[in-house]
């Protein structure tokens, strides 16, 4: 019965976790699924239409582009789904559809392929493609339209030093891009990752502790009505704009973020700190996203000055 | 309390069901044995027989060909065939005796031993180092070798490796179920050599009942312990091993005698009991024969030199054709592309799949998610190690540590990517070594 000639030959170990990359995005993707779903329900059809053409996009400029390329077709692996998805979460239902076709042509075809494709892009796809439309249309990627009439988000209130409802903010029935409003929903997805193994609190948790922390003290310098660590301004700042977005979804990619343990609390610490400074002392008032692809920039250096210690040579053990 | 353990390591589905309740069966081989020269580390034995020549079960056939070497034995009576190069069980072709089986099994009288008790340090060591003892766990060290340290006073723990942390082997744990006395005894012959030393038996806990009647066994011995341990992936490893018994942590570079240790795994520790209490050479083991595609996966007290598709028959043949066939475990064995190669002093299984895993994926990019490196128990960081292997980085690859690497396989083991990182890494650690020697 044994036919030598059928053997398979290869180098140990000879058995495979069943876990795939497609498996750990299509996990992602799933799990943005709450706030996507609690987008659409808060800002209706134009939200949902926002969302299939950032998706659907994103995933036929990879397929056109590797087609093209003659290299093999990877939208099977999902990631191109999550990255359409997270740009469709952070545009303003507001903004016309075709405005989220383009960026997904360019987070998908400049930030990633350009650069060589899955695990070579050197910054989040999706938020390169924001800040790109950010400067490109800043009135219509800054202009939040709730209930038919157009206001500021409560971030924007708060910097100007005026009251904001955070029970609301906590739900998300406020202005705000598709998928940032609601830090329930965020949060759902953000524990359904944990328990799936997919994401870790080394980054978000040092993200968050570290941009409460900074607001806690520097709140007080930007306006001076705001005592230190005032819980309710810390919590509204924590509720409000794309933080809990850009902590759990974003600043997590695997791709963007350092692989060294102690670079990732780093990495938290720096983005923490960017965003308090955006925030309080920026032009506007959100920061997350410049936060994120600067320290994506940073990566490199902060994992060169955090290379673990080999077992037996003094690191960990 | 926590369970004793190591930082890393992966839990691959263990398979042990398989086998874990088969008791050992002794075979006897049909066809010719064949005995290769080099089945340790070091240098090869020198064949002291030649063709022609009548040779008992027991005699020595090959003398150790230095002092990091082994003697090998017959263990059958026969004619010596010939004397050349055939394939081992890793795909390399090396010098082998060969000696047709007369059927007889005539054995040599063995000399007459001494108690324990009565021996010198120098005399026990000897019987051990004459025995042809290697390290039987799979990287077969010539015993004797490990056993004379620079300064034995200095060795605090003789460490029994119990773990058996590769999947689907259950050879260790039968020799612990059915002769755990056997074991003790070689504690005690290990012992006897290091008189400040204290006898830890390391074994995983997934095997409760080796862990009670080995307690039982050695209530009474007061150089003693039994440890049980996380069931991990590769608690057994020596350095994770040494780690979660004793708190000490060694790196590529140093032997555990430099943590005053010394690591022996059931199998070693049974063949030096019987060179050291019946004066008889190394010429068996337990070998496991297992996987989904064999028809009857059990444990068999194997003659070394006996052919491995004859152990297969005896495990009843394959019930589906075999798409891999591996000699030891899934983690660290060696794909075999024939089984007409002998059972050696490290075969501690054999196993037949009817899938390989391994080609049903195809290696697609890395996403950088740092699972190799939450499960590298050498703290490294494989998906860049193997990116440096790949671009034949050598440099880089040192100064990140490449060598540190022990091979374990859990860093391909768990790559969502499925990227073959050990394979990179092993490929340039051995260019690595190679030119280090070198210079």
């Amino acid at each position: 019965m044994l036919s030598e000639n059928k053997l398979k030959m290869s180098s140990s170990p000879h058995i495979r976790s069943k876990t795939t990359s497609g498996n750990i995005m299509l996990m992602v993707a799933v799990a943005l699924l709450p706030a996507a779903a609690f987008g659409v329900y808060n800002f209706k059809l134009p939200a949902l239409i926002m969302l299939i053409s950032t998706t659907a996009s994103a995933v036929l400029t990879e397929y056109i582009y590797q087609k093209f390329m003659h290299k093999k077709v990877t939208i099977n692996d999902f990631s191109a789904v999550v990255t359409g998805l997270l740009l469709g979460l952070n545009m303003p239902a507001s903004a016309p559809w075709w405005m989220g076709a383009l960026g997904s042509v360019f987070g998908i075809l400049i930030v990633k392929q350009l650069f060589g494709g899955l695990g070579q892009n050197f910054m989040n796809p999706a938020l390169g493609a924001r800040c790109f439309l950010l400067i490109s249309f800043t009135g219509q990627m800054t202009t939040f339209i709730y209930d038919g009439v157009s206001g500021p988000t409560p971030l924007a209130l708060l910097k100007g030093g005026e009251p904001v409802d955070t029970m609301s903010m906590l739900i998300g029935t406020i202005p705000g891009t598709i998928g940032e409003t609601s830090v329930i929903a965020i949060i759902i997805g953000a524990i359904f990752l944990i328990l799936m193994g997919v994401i870790d609190l080394r980054i978000p948790g040092t993200y968050i502790v570290t941009f409460a922390v900074f607001v806690g003290i520097f709140g007080h310098f930007q306006n001076p009505d705001i005592g230190f660590f005032d819980p309710q301004y810390i919590t509204a700042h924590l509720c409000g704009g794309g933080i809990m977005l850009g902590a759990w979804f974003m600043a997590t990619d695997y791709v963007t973020s350092p692989i060294t343990k102690k670079g990732q609390l780093v990495y938290g610490v720096l983005l923490g700190v960017l965003t308090g400074l955006f925030r309080l002392f920026g032009g506007s008032a959100e920061g997350v996203s410049y936060a994120i692809i600067i320290s994506n920039l940073l990566v490199p250096l902060i994992e060169r000055v955090t290379l673990p210690k080999p077992f037996g040579k003094g690191g960990e053990k | 309390m926590a369970l004793l353990t190591f930082k890393g390591g992966v839990h691959p589905d263990d398979g042990k069901s398989l086998a874990k309740d088969k008791a050992i069966v002794s075979v006897q081989p049909k066809g010719d044995l064949v005995y290769p020269v080099s089945q340790h580390i070091g240098a090869p034995a020198s064949p002291i027989v030649a063709v022609g020549d009548r040779v008992l079960k027991g005699q020595k056939i090959a003398e150790a060909g230095g002092f990091v070497s082994a003697p090998v034995y017959a263990s059958v009576s026969g004619t010596v065939k010939a004397i050349e190069p055939r394939f081992n069980p890793t795909g390399a072709k090396v010098n082998c005796i060969v000696v047709e089986n007369d059927g007889e099994y005539e054995e040599v009288t063995y000399p007459a031993v001494k108690p324990l008790d009565e021996m010198t340090k120098e005399e026990i060591l000897n019987a051990i180092g004459e025995a042809g003892v290697v390290g039987m766990g799979g990287a077969g060290f010539p015993t004797r070798v490990k056993l004379s340290p620079k300064e034995p006073d200095k060795i605090d723990y003789v460490i029994a490796n119990c773990a058996e942390c590769e999947p689907y082997i259950t050879a260790d744990y039968r020799r612990m179920i059915e002769s755990p006395e056997k074991l003790v005894g070689g504690m005690r012959a290990v012992l006897r050599l290091f008189d400040n030393a204290k006898g830890i038996f390391g074994v995983e806990d997934n095997k409760p009942d080796c862990i009670a009647k080995l307690k039982e066994l050695t209530k009474d011995e007061p150089r003693m312990e039994v440890l049980a341990l996380k069931t991990k992936y590769p608690q057994g490893g020596e350095r994770q091993l040494i780690y979660a018994a004793t708190g000490r942590a060694i790196n590529s570079a140093m032997l555990p005698a430099d943590a005053g240790c010394v690591v022996d795994n059931v199998e070693t520790l049974i063949t030096i009991n019987r060179a050291v209490t019946e004066g008889k050479p190394s010429m068996e083991r337990v070998v496991t024969v297992s996987g989904n595609a064999v028809n009857a996966p059990g444990n068999f007290k194997a003659p070394f030199g006996m052919n491995q598709a004859e152990l297969v028959e005896a495990a009843g043949g394959f019930k589906t054709e075999p798409e891999k066939m591996i000699s030891g475990g899934p983690m660290m064995g060696f794909s075999m592309f024939t089984l007409d190669v002998p059972v050696t002093k490290t075969s501690s299984s054999i196993l037949g799949f009817t899938k390989d895993e391994v080609a049903e994926y195809e290696p697609t990019a890395c996403i950088n998610c740092g699972r190799c490196v939450d499960a590298c128990p050498s703290r490294l960081i494989p998906s860049r190690l193997a990116d440096y292997a790949e671009h034949h980085d050598e440099e880089t690859f040192t100064k990140h540590e490449g060598l540190e690497c022990m091979e374990c396989g859990s860093c391909s083991y768990v790559c969502p990517a499925k990227r073959p990182l050990k394979q990179a890494i092993g490929s340039m650690r051995k260019i690595a070594l190679a030119n280090r020697k070198k210079k």
